[in-house]
Order: structure tokens, then sequence, then C-alpha cells
């Protein structure tokens, strides 16, 4: 379970995010959408320890990230917005060389990585050097690699960009199967479909704040709105006439 | 310690696989220093020799006139070139570089016992022609004392009777010290080979991955960034010393194609002194490391890194060329300085001095406390929440 608690930060001038707050559950998919800009990226930074909020603070399985930092990264597999790999290293190896810093023994990580590699579908090309690897190789190895220590929470920013739509689909399957197993799942978009097709619950953002909570269903019947897109525009639009104003 | 070694393994086994790393680490970097150096050495000293030796080719006016003259500075290379019509103007417009006249009278004097003149004609201000006169008046000279002498003898008195001073020149310097001024830029090549064998490490581990993006995800695993920056310049000294390393055993093959010998000097340039220079200049290895990673950390991109670490090698030239240049003593200050330590350390080894333990010993751990609070640097930079974030 990861908990953000009226989360601050801002760089400089820029007021980033003003006071983030949400739950994502164990055993759910939680989906954090907003429009480019919101402060999507620099939230689930906080989440994931790279960043120190200015301000509130983040649990995650109830420790608290900012006293307990090694802690609280052990309890989370993150799919960050930056995701390159070492070019020279094999899908494998790279994935070896995160297990290893996770801490895994030898025999801990073979079994991990046998199993993701058949999970994942990467049998074709885990012994292969990243090098050259298409956009969905890629992300399947930044994947397994943050999975490694298997997590009870999982974190992905934006994790289908640049994916064609079979990738798109089987990514979309294997959250739902990290739901089954029991893990909280959180990952951040701008597009409707992925939070429509996949999430339990959705956290919207629009200039650093939450606008809005709930399932889909929820957010459909707050906005007033038959369709998903329409509510989530509604809300976007009144966030941004109010902080016009 | 643990994450730290990981880190180590990962970089050097990711850096053996790059042909750009391995080339720097152990071709470039181990032979720039000694190439540049024989070659350097072998213009400088071949130079010198080839002057001393070659034919001095010489136009004579007059060779008719004083056979046995000519004869004789034959014999001491002198190589007789046919007259030409005006000759102090082929002089000033250096078309000939060196003219011996034979005068009119030449004969007549030298039968009658009176001084009989010759004509040196050569242009001072030309380059390298002062060095050739100088040698015809000295062929010149020996020739006049030689016949000089003779004649006193003939007449019955000791030709010492013309001598009344002897200079006798008893010159201080052991063969190994005229060497070492040669090799006073030794130092720097080791610091260049180190330098070079490391770079490419230290952009690609710092400014590179956070060009790749892949130094985010690195930074989320639950492990202390120091330990991975310790991993980091840990991989990247390894390197950097092997370079070092290949580089000595370089110079001491290069030792043996070294014209010095001829000149009378010797280099001790053998394995004992090979060995001690190694550990002498380990703390300075290190500290060169963590500037560099101190100072690819701070740069945005791998291309910036680039720039800055071109300019971090030029930086140790500066001791090597004071203390060449200038004959400075050794004070026992200059010891306690990162860099000046290890050139006059180097620099006495080579000359076959024997070294003061103490000394050494302190611009040892000066050395490597400057090497820790460089380290601490790039440890603030790491710790910064803008170091993992790109663009």
């Amino acid at each position: 379970m990861i908990q953000a608690d009226s989360l601050h930060k801002s760089f400089g001038a820029t007021q980033a995010v003003q006071g983030v707050s949400f739950v994502a559950r164990d055993g759910e998919i939680t989906g954090l959408l907003g429009p480019n800009g919101a402060g999507k990226t620099t939230t689930l930074r906080m989440l994931y320890t790279l960043m120190k909020p200015d301000a509130g603070r983040v649990l995650v399985d109830g420790i608290d990230a900012q006293t307990h930092a090694v802690e609280v990264r052990k309890r989370l597999g993150v799919l960050p917005d930056a995701r390159g790999l070492y070019r020279r290293l094999s899908a494998r190896e790279n994935i070896q060389y995160f297990a290893a810093l996770q801490g895994l023994s030898a025999e801990q990580t073979r079994a991990r990585i046998d199993l993701l590699i058949k999970t994942l579908a990467m049998e074709d090309f885990a012994e292969r050097r990243t090098e050259g690897f298409s956009q969905g190789e890629r992300l399947k190895t930044a994947i397994a690699r943050a999975l490694v220590h298997d997590p009870r929470n999982v974190v992905l920013d934006e994790p289908t960009n640049g994916l064609d739509v079979m990738a798109t689909r089987s990514l979309r399957e294997f959250l739902r199967q990290l739901k089954g197993e029991g893990r909280c799942v959180l990952f951040s978009t701008h597009i409707m479909q992925e939070v429509a097709a996949l999430c339990d619950r959705i956290v919207i953002i629009a200039q650093g704040r939450v606008v809005a909570e709930g399932s889909a269903v929820e957010l459909k019947e707050q906005a007033q709105e038959q369709s998903l897109e329409e509510a989530f525009m509604k809300i976007i639009g009144a966030a941004a006439i109010g902080g016009l104003a | 310690m643990k994450a730290s070694l990981i880190v180590f393994i990962k970089e050097c086994r990711e850096s053996m696989r790059d042909r750009r790393v391995m080339l720097n680490a152990l071709l470039l970097g181990p032979i720039l220093g000694p190439v540049l150096f024989v070659v350097l050495l072998r213009v400088t000293i071949g130079h010198a020799i080839e002057r001393a030796e070659k034919p001095l080719p010489v136009v004579v006016i007059g060779a008719e006139l004083a056979p046995n003259l000519i004869e004789s500075l034959k014999q001491q290379g002198l190589e007789v070139l046919p007259p030409v019509p005006d000759v102090e103007a082929a002089v000033r417009s250096q078309s000939i570089d060196l003219a011996l006249r034979i005068t009119k009278n030449y004969g007549a004097d030298w039968q009658a016992g009176r001084p009989a003149m010759v004509e040196l004609i050569y242009d001072s201000s030309a380059r390298e022609v002062s060095s050739e006169a100088d040698r015809l008046r000295g062929m010149l000279e020996s020739y006049s004392h030689r016949n000089g002498a003779m004649r006193l003898l003939v007449r019955g008195l000791a030709p010492t009777l013309t001598a009344p001073l002897v200079i006798a020149t008893r010159d201080q310097a052991t063969p190994q010290g005229r060497g070492a001024l040669l090799f006073a830029m030794l130092p720097y090549f080791l610091v260049l080979s180190a330098l070079v064998g490391g770079m490419w490490l230290a952009i690609d581990s710092t400014a590179g991955e956070r060009e790749r993006q892949s130094l985010e995800p690195l930074l989320i695993n639950p492990v202390r960034r120091d330990a991975i920056l310790l991993g980091k310049t840990l991989a990247t000294s390894a390197f950097s010393l092997t370079s070092l390393a290949l580089s000595l055993v370089a110079f001491m093959i290069a030792g043996w194609f070294l014209p010095a010998s001829k000149l009378g000097m010797t280099f001790n340039l053998s394995p004992t002194v090979i060995v001690s220079v190694l550990p002498i200049m380990v703390p300075l290895v290190l500290l060169l490391v963590n500037l560099q990673i101190l100072v690819t950390s701070m740069a945005k991109s791998a291309r910036e890194a680039q720039t800055y670490l071109g300019l971090l090698q030029l930086v140790p030239i500066i001791p090597s060329v004071i203390l060449s240049v200038l004959p400075i003593k050794a004070q026992n200050w200059m010891y306690t300085v990162p860099l000046m330590s290890q050139q006059l350390s180097v620099t006495k080894l080579l000359r076959g001095e024997s070294l003061p333990v103490q000394t050494v010993a302190v611009g040892f751990l000066i050395t490597l406390v400057a090497a820790v609070i460089a380290f601490w640097f790039s440890k603030r930079n790491y710790d910064s929440e803008r170091l993992a974030i790109y663009g």
C-alpha cells in the first residue's frame, strides 16, 4: 500500500506539486491521470524516494519514505520515466545487476529472472546485448529489472509510452496479473483509454493538485457525464479555470 | 561496501566490452607518453650528435696556398667546397653559411715565422651558423697551437712556456643527473597516461549514464549513493592504474631505444626503479580519478564532460614545466604539494638518488587526503536531487 499525504514540491519559483494526497491499495490498480506537466512524474519521484518532498509525507506499507528510504525502496518496484539500459550488457545481465543491488542471492536471482523472462515472453532476446533493442524489448527488460526483487508495490511512470497496440495489450495483461497476485499497482498516464481499461481507482491531477478521485463510475457520476473522457475534460477544465482565477 | 563491489564489477565488465575504453586504458594511455617522449628526446639528442659528427662543409678560397693546413682540417672533418666569386655577398644572402679565406701572404708569412692570416666569413645572426663557425675556429686554433709548439721545440724551448695557465674542467653532473634533466618531463607523461586511462570510464559512468537515462533507475535501488559512487571510483581507478603500470613498462622498454649513452647519460629505468615509482604514484592516481569524477558529475552531458576533462589534462603539466625550465632547488615544502611531490620523488629516483622516506610519506598522505576531499565533493553532487534527472 502506498499513501501520499499532502505532498508539496517546488523547483525555484515553479510549484510542481502543491498538496497531493491519495492512497493506492493492495490488490488494486490505481491510475494517476493528468495532462502533461500536471506534476505526475514529480509526485511519483517523491513516492520512490528520488526526491524529498518540501512538505507532506509518503508511507509505503506504513513505512515512512523519508526516514527509512532504503527500506521503502526494497518494497517498491519502480519503472521510472528514465528507463535507460546498459547497452553492452545483455538483457539478463542488466537484470542481474539490479538483482545484486537488491541483495538477492545468486540462486534467487536465477529463479526470479527465469520466471520474469517467461512471464514477459523475453526468451528470444534475453541473452542478447540491449544495443539495438526495440521499444518493446527495452520496456520488458526495464520492467523485469524493476520487479526482480518481487516487490509488493509496483510504480510505473507512463509505462505504455512509445508502445504499439500489441505491446500495450500485453502490458495491460501483465499489470492485471500483478494485481491478481495481490500487489499494489500504481501507474501514471495521460491516456484516457489506459485508465478506463485498467484502473480500479483513478486519481486525476492537474496543476499539481488532486482534482478528483474515485472509480470510473464515480467520476462519471461526479461530473454528470456519460463518458469518462467527457468527465475528465470537465474536471480538468474546471481546475484550469480555477487555476487561472 | 558490498554494493560498491557490485558496481565495481559491473563497471569493469561493461568497460571491457567497450573498445573505446579499452583502447584508451590499455593502448593509447600507456603508449602515448613513451612514444612522445622518445620522439622528443631523439630529436634533441639526435640533433646534437649529428651536428658534432657530421662533416663541416666550408667554402675555401685559396686552398692551394695552404695545403698542409687544409689537409689537417680535412682530417678534423672539414669538407672543402669550391670557391664562389663574391663570398661576402653570398654569406650575407645566406646562400652559403661559412667561408674560409687564405690570405695572399699566407705562404710567405708562414715561411718567415710571422703570424699568417686566415679569414672566417660568416653571419652570426643566422641560425646555427655560430656553432659551425666555433667548430671551425676550434680546428684552426688546434692547428695553430700544434705548430706553435713545434716551432718552440725546434728552437729548444719547452712548449709549456706559452701556456702559463691550464684549465681543467671537472663537470660534477653524474651521468644520471644529466639524463634526468631531460627526464623532468617524464612524470607528466605518467600522469597523462593515468588521466587518459581513466577518462572514458569517468565520463561513461556518470555523465554518460545520466545522458543514457540509466542513472535514475540505478539510484532507486536500496543502496546508498556514496556506495555507488565508490564503486564507480574504484573501477575508474583500476583502469587508470592499469594504464599507468603499462606506461611504466613501456617507458622501461623505450629506455632501451634511447641514444642516451652516446651523450654519456644513463637513465635509471631499471625494474627496481619502475616498481618503486608505482606506489609513489598511486595516491596521485586516486586524486586524479576523483577529480575526473567530480568534474564529470558536474557536467550535464558526456560531451560537456569531455571538454572539462580535456582542460583537466593540461593542469598537471604546470609543475613539470616549471621544474624542468626553472632550476629551482627542491625545497622541503614542495614535497607536501600533491603532484609536485610525486614529480620531485620520481625525478629523484630516475637520477639514481636516494629518497627521504619521511618526505615521500608526507606527500603520499597529503595527496590521499586531497583525493578523499575530492570524493566528498563528488558525493555532495551525487546526493543532490538534480543528479539523476536529465534535461
